[in-house]
């Protein structure tokens, strides 16, 4: 059961209070793009083993859209930020890079 | 025989008797007493019958790691069962019955199958029911759900009340004996907030019995003193009766509250699950005894030392007059000590090693206590309790060298540090030699958000045995936690112990070492699932090499004990039958919670009128004196109709439609969702949400629409209505409100934030009342206020304005397909409003109706529902709502995935009509036949019934559904068949039944 | 036996406000004579009370017979800013919690952290209520208000009665 800190509001929210919304940072396809371009963006996820960009919802409070960057084997969370951007902030891939100095922002969309 | 001893327990008081009943024996016991200790006090070792083979089951632990004390408690609505007899504390009145066991615990026919024992070993079930097949149904399956489960199901409602708590707190200190006591003093002193919890009703677990001496003072009297010293902390809480049920990711923490079991006439809620946060959690969970395998180790009187000991010192109770204790440690000669200083017969000490000596081993001898050394357990003499036990060489394999009488054999095969709650999250073990236990790994502990490890083990639950070490660990668990939390206060200083010496154990898996299979066939692991030591032997000879298989073949571990006593037993069995050692082996998962909760205390309140919130429309109270039959919708509960007096539902529903088709009727439509949607690019933003143009409608006018998921299926339809340049105000279906404006939110703040555009949900703002009927302009026109004449207000136009001087906005819009008005008044003024309607109406007869009018009326048009046309899998397309498709707009939610080849494709499933050859209704969800077979030898289908009903307009049965290449079939006719019935044949038609051209909705 | 009384507060207007509230707050604390909320927080002056809801939405509260003329005064200040005011009186009901009791009561309900260092005078917080969204606050000393959408306020209070009746949760009894 997880605490993430809403970046809008500040405030710890327990899982109870947010709903989840997959992986973060996808590139939207829409009319046009190739059948592989679309497939990927709407079914191909990265699921990894250790870290991950998700986007939540701070549905039992402020309902604003935020991004977690958190370990899912260690639940470590490196930090959230809000959702009006295409990659997370430099100071958060910074203490990722504390634990796995390897880390690459993942492309969008897969 | 059991029975009381004269000089009383730590924690009972002779002077309070209190009565009991047990299988309907009326019994004695005193205050202060356990079950399990009163149940021994009158003498009664037999408790139950073990799960396969009947075997008698005798009290073997005093605390929750009890396998076999498992009761069917109280009566009625406070009945229960599977309780343990050991955590159940005695009250006046108590009533309990024994289990698993007929006709009588004395008398058990089942234990027929314990003859048979040699022919169910392990895996018995899976190899014997699989063939022949036919058989499952009707001899197997029965036979195995009549021996399935321990204790009887409730059949009443339960009678108590349960409830959650939230807690938010630094440290979490679970464990109430030394090690806790001394870890929250630590954190409470560095200033921390603290709860400690203690399952039981009594702080000091073991010490006291113990006889350790902390800080130059008895164990009791130091534990009394730190419970003052908390007491007077304000940052410290503490909870007895409470126990740490389970420890799950970023600090959350469930613990149990047993408030009111001990006693059951007290107010407020029995059960109380606290639902906790904390920044740490410190384990001081103790220790578990370990039995030893040895054969007839399951005979009644065969008990772990420790309870032996905690039932003489802690209960004043004689669990029987001559007692042989069997060890491998030096712990056990504490119980030859306290058996001894009761007055009792230690009649011998069987120990493994070949030469046990120390200071307990020592005051053992001096206690002219025989001492067996290298020796074991042949055998335990008995067919329902212990006479005796055979003695041999532990490193022989099995001949009798001397038999000793005996009424019960007190076992100690070694402590297990309780480590589940360490695991639950992830913590990881490491094999301690020394201990022969698992004990945690504190560099892999489980860890949380800030990346380091929350949970720390103390004491004995992290493998520090002696009292001085378990303070100095506590004390130092207690510390760290509190400074990193950030408490900077002075934790003190850690109490100090003095407690004899100890030798170290000799591990033991098999007593004797080289037992034959005979005696291998006797030697118990799990007492209530009746796993022994040659069925694992037999898992690991047939290949079961892991330990998690191990365990779901021969059900090791898998009773309501979890496999508190045979855990590590059962698995350094089959690492020695593997020939591994015991860490690559490797434990089973320990999952929460670490003994059965209440079914109550995991729903709290949600039980009865709170089980779910009910959402009740401005109407709902005057549908309820109406006498409304409710269809659950969301979790909404709308009128399906209003049947009178002796009239039928079905009956109901006719009139309502015939009513409002002919004259007038009203609906509440307050349900439906009202999202509106302002900002300059507010058009831009719904021409990409729903599949149609809505940037083009013009103020004052409605539209209706669909939206699609990315993925290209229906998600929602209704009506939009342009409320001014850059408003729109858009209806949603009922279950669709909150969905939909989430769904609005996500993707202007995810995907379109600069897109300059606001969402309110307004849907609980307002009332919303749909006027239905040739006559319900009439009627609108009586209320007086508005023009609401077909030139002021024409079909799908709104207009706002007052209607019997109350605020209104009225939509033309019709989903039944007469004349009709939709109209929203503020919620506050709904039910007046509504009842201005009636009096309106009355004379022309008005009518409320319920959504299965609505529906019946809707299908009648020709109009889908989201929901029933709709599944998930359906595009607009699918549904001949190429309409409301726009072709001029580049992107729309949808539009790419409906580009797709399977969702072109020609031969999709289309939406058409149907009509019964003979006039009958349809089967819901029915579906038609086509030649031939599937892959899989099923018949082939070719559509399916999407709505069904009795259509009153035409008298007759009218469907829709999705049939292949429907459209280009009308006029042909299709075979639905029914269960149990004969194929019912139905003609595709126009799925529109009722005034295809709308000239009744258009006046 | 309770220490805590529920009961619903009276009729009250209220306004749901969207826009940037760094660019309009000002704006409309003028108007509704209450200081700038800060994040999480909610501003009184008298009657009315301003409430931070989301960067970009607020919650005024207001007598009744007084919301016609803020809605108006609101309507024409706004009308230059990419920003709405609309009156959502009727779409939510308020319950007061009056007792020191009022923490135990709400701790039975919600995942909030209520110790004072979290949740004190002026904050605002929304969050879940059992298995609905609520938000409460504190006007004043042993009062809570609590606000949910109005289709669940006849579950809300049977959540809030039968947490009050079950007591306080400090020691037991005996």
């Amino acid at each position: 059961m997880l605490t993430l800190t809403c970046p809008y509001c500040g405030v710890a929210a327990c899982e109870t209070e947010l709903a989840p919304g997959g992986e973060a940072h996808l590139e939207r396809f829409g009319p046009g793009s190739s059948d592989a371009d679309f497939e990927a963006y709407l079914f191909l996820r990265q699921n990894p083993h250790g870290v991950h960009i998700e986007r939540w919802r701070h549905a039992m409070g402020c309902g604003k859209w935020f991004h977690a960057v958190r370990d899912t084997v260690t639940m470590e969370v490196f930090g959230t930020y809000p959702a009006q951007t295409y990659g997370p902030p430099e100071e958060i891939v910074a203490k990722v890079r504390e634990r796995h100095p390897d880390w690459q922002v993942p492309e969008g969309g897969a | 025989m059991s029975s009381r001893l004269s000089h009383g327990g730590r924690f009972t008081n002779p002077s309070k008797r209190l009565e009991f009943r047990f299988n309907g024996k009326r019994l004695q016991g005193v205050e202060g007493d356990t079950l399990a200790s009163a149940l021994l006090a009158n003498g009664q070792m037999l408790v139950g019958r073990s799960f396969k083979y009947h075997r008698p089951r005798g009290i073997v632990a005093s605390g929750p790691e009890e396998p076999n004390a498992l009761v069917n408690l109280g009566a009625g609505a406070r009945f229960e069962p599977n309780q343990r007899a050991t955590t159940t504390e005695l009250f006046d009145g108590l009533v309990a019955r024994s289990q698993n066991h007929w006709p009588s615990l004395e008398f058990d026919v089942g234990v027929i199958n314990a003859r048979l024992s040699r022919f169910l070993p392990a895996g018995f079930y899976y190899k014997m029911f699989i063939h022949p097949r036919p058989l499952w149904k009707h001899l197997y399956e029965p036979f195995i759900r009549q021996s399935a489960g321990l204790g009887q199901a409730p059949k009443e409602p339960d009678a108590d009340g349960y409830e959650h708590l939230y807690a938010h707190v630094d440290v979490l200190v679970v464990g109430g004996g030394i090690a806790g006591l001394q870890a929250a003093l630590a954190a409470g002193r560095a200033g921390a907030e603290v709860l400690l919890i203690e399952q039981s009703p009594h702080w000091g677990g073991r010490a006291p019995v113990d006889g350790v001496m902390i800080d130059g003072e008895e164990a009791g009297d130091w534990v009394n003193d730190a419970l003052q010293a908390l007491g007077k902390m304000t940052n410290v809480t503490l909870r007895d009766r409470c126990m740490g049920a389970g420890i799950y990711d970023h600090g959350y923490v469930l613990c149990y509250e047993r408030l009111t079991d001990h006693d059951p006439d007290a107010e407020g809620p029995r059960h109380r699950l606290w639902r906790v946060r904390t920044g740490r959690v410190v384990t001081a969970t103790g220790a578990i005894e370990r039995p030893l395998s040895f054969a007839g180790n399951d005979l009644p009187g065969v008990m772990l030392a420790s309870a032996v000991r905690d039932y003489i010192v802690n209960y004043g109770v004689s669990p029987g007059d001559r007692t042989v204790l069997v060890t491998n440690n030096d712990d056990a000669y504490r119980t030859a000590l306290a058996v001894h200083e009761a007055g009792l017969t230690v009649s011998g000490i069987v120990d493994a090693r070949a030469a046990p000596e120390g200071p307990l081993v020592q005051a053992a001898q001096e206690a002219g206590i025989a001492i067996h050394a290298g020796r074991a357990v042949a055998k335990v003499k008995g067919m329902r309790r212990v006479t005796g036990v055979a003695l041999s060489a532990q490193a022989g394999e099995g001949a009798v060298l001397a038999e000793i009488p005996c009424d019960v054999v007190a076992m100690s095969g070694g402590w297990s540090p309780v480590v589940h709650l360490w695991s639950h999250a992830g913590g990881k073990l490491i094999w301690d030699d020394a201990s022969a236990a698992f004990r945690p790994d504190a560099a892999r502990a489980p860890t949380g958000a800030d990346g380091a490890g929350f949970v720390i083990a103390s004491g004995c639950a992290n493998g520090a045995f002696e009292a001085s070490a378990v303070l100095a660990d506590a004390f130092e668990a207690g510390a760290r936690a509190a400074a990193e939390v950030g408490a900077t206060g002075d934790p003190g200083k850690a109490a100090t112990a003095e407690a004899p010496e100890e030798e170290p154990l000799q591990p033991v898996w098999m007593m004797p070492e080289g037992a034959s299979a005979a005696l291998r066939r006797k030697a118990w692991l799990d007492y209530q699932n009746d796993v022994k030591v040659s069925d694992v032997e037999l898992a690991a000879r047939e290949g079961f090499e892991s330990v998690e298989h191990t365990k779901r073949y021969t059900t090791l571990g898998m009773a309501t004990d979890q496999g508190k006593l045979s855990n590590i037993n059962g698995l350094a069995v089959l690492s020695q039958a593997l020939g591994e050692d015991i860490p690559n082996v490797g434990t089973t998962t320990f999952r929460p919670p670490y003994t059965p909760i209440s079914m109550g205390a995991i729903g709290g309140e949600a039980r009865g009128e709170l089980f779910q919130p009910l959402r009740r429309t401005p109407i709902h109270g005057w549908h309820e004196a109406h006498g409304a039959h409710w269809e659950p919708v969301g979790h909404w509960r709308r009128p399906y109709c209003f049947p009178r007096d002796g009239e039928s539902v079905a009956d109901a529903v006719t009139r309502e439609i015939r009513q409002t088709r002919d004259s007038l009727g009203l609906l509440d439509a307050s349900t439906l969702g009202k999202i509106l949607v302002q900002g300059p690019d507010a058009g831009r933003f719904l021409d990409m949400l729903y599949t149609n143009m809505m940037s083009s409608l013009k103020p004052g006018r409605c539209r209706y629409g669909l939206m699609c998921s990315e993925n290209g299926f229906l998600i929602d339809d209704g009506v939009v209505a342009r409320l001014s340049d850059d408003a729109f105000l858009c209806h949603t279906t009922t279950g669709g409100a909150d969905r939909i404006h989430g769904h609005m939110e996500e993707w202007l703040q995810t995907e379109w934030w600069d897109w300059k555009v606001w969402t309110v949900n307004l849907t609980e703002q307002y009332a919303q009342i749909a006027v239905v009927g040739p006559n319900a302009r009439k009627a609108l026109e009586k209320l007086g206020g508005m023009d609401v004449s077909a030139e002021a207000l024409s079909f799908m136009g709104w207009a706002e304005g007052e209607l019997g001087g109350i605020p209104a906005r009225v939509f033309r819009i019709s989903f039944s397909g007469e004349l009709s008005f939709e109209i929203a008044v503020p919620a506050g003024r709904g039910l007046e409003f509504w009842e201005r309607l009636l009096e309106a109406g009355a004379e022309f007869g008005v009518m409320p109706y319920g959504t299965e009018a609505l529906h019946v009326m809707r299908a009648e048009k020709g109009f889908i529902m989201i929901g029933d046309e709709t599944d998930g899998t359906v595009i607009p397309q699918d549904l001949g709502l190429h309409w409301a498709i726009s072709k001029k707009k580049d992107d729309f939610l949808g539009k790419r995935a409906q580009e797709r080849s399977h969702m072109t494709d020609p031969a999709r499933w289309r939406l058409v009509g149907l009509e019964t050859v003979d006039g009958s209704v349809l089967p819901d969800g029915a579906y038609a036949v086509a030649e031939g077979l599937n892959a899989t030898g099923q018949r082939n289908v070719q559509g399916r019934v999407t709505s069904t009903y009795y259509s009153p307009t035409l008298d007759r049965g009218i469907a829709m559904g999705l049939v292949l290449n429907g459209p280009d079939r009308i006029g042909e006719v299709i075979a639905f068949p029914t269960i149990g019935g004969a194929p019912v044949a139905a003609r595709i038609v126009n799925p529109v039944f009722y005034d295809p051209d709308g000239e009744k909705q258009n006046v | 036996m309770s220490e805590v009384t529920v009961s619903e507060a009276g009729p009250r207007g209220m306004v749901t406000i969207r826009g940037d509230l760094g660019e309009i707050g000002r704006i409309v604390a003028g108007i509704a004579g209450t200081a700038v909320p800060a994040t999480g927080r909610v501003e009184s002056a008298g009657a009315r009370a301003f409430a931070w809801m989301s960067p970009d939405e607020a919650l005024l509260m207001l007598p009744p017979d007084e919301l016609a003329e803020v809605l108006g005064a609101l309507n024409a200040a706004l009308a230059e800013h990419h920003a709405l005011a609309v009156d959502v009186s009727d779409a939510r009901v308020i319950f007061r919690l009056n007792g020191p009791g009022w923490r135990d009561v709400l701790a039975r309900l919600t995942p909030a952290d209520l110790r004072p260092a979290a949740f004190g005078a002026g904050v605002f917080r929304r969050t879940r209520l059992a298995q609905v969204a609520a938000a409460f606050w504190l006007p004043e000393a042993q009062v809570a208000e609590l606000l949910c959408f109005r289709s669940v306020g006849d579950y809300v209070r049977d959540l809030l009665e039968n947490a009050a009746a079950a007591g306080p949760i400090g020691p037991r009894p005996d």
